[in-house]
C-alpha cells in the first residue's frame, strides 16, 4: 500500500516527544540502523525493518533522500516468510517414517514429534523466500504527525513497535477519542466533559 | 491521558455517532460544512453507507451500497435507533474530486481517491508529485479533523442534548 497507489487507506498518528540534534540527520541515521535486512537464508518467519519511498527493495537513504518538501517519506518493509501447512505435514512424515526406521521403534513419543516439526519448520524457512510487503509513511515533523497507508492491524503494531525502537518516539494512534483529546483543542473543561460522555440514547 | 485500548473501545460511539451528525448534515446544513473548508463545493454521501443497530442486545447491519442508491432504508434504520458505523464520501473543491470512506469506530480512512496529479516520468517529477499528493491528502485529512473538531465540541456541550438530537431524529421522521 502506498502513497502513488490509485486507492489508499490512511492510518494517523500523532508523534509524542522530539528528537535531540538535526532532525533529518537523526532520522537518517535511526532509518539506516534499522532498514530491512537480507533474509532470504534466515529462519526467521518474519522480518521488519525500514525501506526508501522509492526503491523499497535495496533501501538508501543517502542524501536524504527521503526528504520531500517538509515531509519526510520513507516505508515500513515486513518481509514474512508463509509455509503452507501440507508442506510441513508432508516433511514431518517423511522425517517421523525415517526415525521410526532408524530406530526400530513402532512409535514415537509427542516431545519427539514436537521436535522433529519444530526442525521441519526451521528448515523449510530457509528454503523458502519471504513474501515483501511494504507500506509507504510520511511524517511532518513541524506538525507532529504521521500518516501510515495501511489500516491493517498487523502493519500497525508493526509500525508502532519499529518506531518506537528507532526513533524513540511514540506514535499515538488518532481514533475518536485520542482525535478528541489531542486534535480538538478542548478546553480543560470540554475535557472533562469529554471524559464522562456516554452513548446518546436515540429512539427505538 | 486513558490507556489508549481501553480508549479505543470505551469510545468508540463517538466514531459512529460523529458519522450520523454528518450525514444529517450533509442533508440539511451544506452551507455549515463550508466553514470547516472555505474551498469547499460539496461533501456527498457516496456508493456505500453502514448502520448498526445494538440495542436490546442483537446487532442488526444495514448496507446501503450503490451510486444513486436510495437511503431511505437508512433513515428507517435510524427511527429505530441505528447508528452509521461506515461511509463513503464524495468531497468536492475548486476543481478537484476526492472520493474516501471514513469508519466510525476507527475514523480510518480507506478506498481514498485523489484527485489526479501529473505523471511520474522522470525522477525529478517524483518530489513535485509527493508534495502534491501530500497537500491533496492534508487537504482530506484537515477536513474530516475539523469536521470532528466541531462535533465533539458540540457533543460535549448542552446544545446536544438540548438541540442536536431533537433535530435528528425529526430529520430521521420527515
Amino acid at each position: 500500500m502506498g502513497l502513488l497507489s490509485s486507492r489508499i487507506s490512511v492510518t494517523r498518528y500523532k508523534v509524542k516527544g522530539s528528537l535531540d540534534g538535526s532532525v533529518h540527520e537523526t532520522v537518517y541515521q535511526s532509518l539506516k540502523k534499522r532498514s530491512i535486512p537480507n533474509i532470504e537464508d534466515d529462519g526467521s518467519e518474519a522480518i521488519v525493518g525500514w525501506t526508501s519511498f522509492e526503491n523499497p527493495y535495496a533501501p538508501d537513504f543517502e542524501g536524504y533522500s527521503f526528504v520531500f518538501g517538509a515531509h519526510m517519506v520513507f516505508a515500513l518493509r515486513v518481509d514474512k516468510k508463509s509455509i503452507p501447512p501440507k508442506l510441513v505435514r508432508k516433511h514431518c512424515a517423511i522425517e517421523v517414517a525415517k526415525r521410526l526406521a532408524d530406530s526400530g521403534r513402532s512409535y514415537l513419543s509427542a516431545n519427539e514429534k514436537k521436535t522433529i516439526k519444530e526442525n521441519v519448520v526451521l528448515t523449510l524457512s530457509r528454503r523458502i523466500p519471504a513474501t515483501p510487503n511494504v507500506y509507504d509513511l510520511v511524517w511532518n515533523y513541524q506538525e507532529a504527525s504521521v500518516w501510515f497507508f495501511s489500516n491493517l492491524k498487523s502493519a500497525n503494531e508493526a509500525l508502532e513497535t519499529l518506531f518506537i525502537k528507532s526513533f524513540g518516539l511514540q506514535l499515538i494512534r488518532l481514533f475518536p477519542y485520542t482525535t478528541a483529546d489531542l486534535i480538538a483543542g478542548l478546553s480543560d473543561r470540554e475535557r472533562d466533559l469529554l471524559e464522562k460522555l456516554e452513548q446518546s440514547q436515540s429512539e427505538g | 491521558m486513558l490507556d489508549v485500548a481501553i480508549a479505543y473501545r470505551r469510545y468508540q460511539f463517538l466514531g459512529n455517532e460523529f458519522l450520523t451528525w454528518l450525514w444529517f448534515m450533509i442533508e440539511t446544513d451544506q452551507n455549515s460544512l463550508r466553514q470547516y473548508d472555505p474551498d469547499l463545493i460539496s461533501l456527498n454521501i457516496g456508493s456505500r453507507l453502514v448502520l448498526e443497530n445494538t440495542r436490546n442486545n442483537a446487532k442488526e447491519t444495514v448496507t446501503i451500497k450503490g451510486d444513486e442508491a436510495n437511503l431511505e432504508e437508512g433513515l428507517v434504520a435510524l427511527k429505530k435507533g441505528a447508528v452509521v458505523t461506515e461511509m463513503h464520501l464524495s468531497y468536492k473543491s475548486v476543481g478537484q474530486d476526492w472520493l474516501f470512506s471514513l469508519k466510525g469506530e476507527s475514523l480510518n480512512i480507506s478506498n481514498l481517491k485523489l484527485p489526479e496529479t501529473g505523471p511520474v516520468e522522470t525522477p525529478e517529477d517524483l518530489e513535485g508529485v509527493v508534495i502534491e499528493k501530500a497537500y491533496l491528502l492534508e487537504k482530506v485529512i484537515g477536513l474530516v479533523n475539523n469536521l470532528f473538531s466541531h462535533f465533539i465540541k458540540l457533543r460535549v456541550s448542552d446544545a446536544w442534548h438540548s438541540q442536536t438530537v431533537s433535530q435528528i431524529r425529526k430529520w430521521s421522521v420527515s
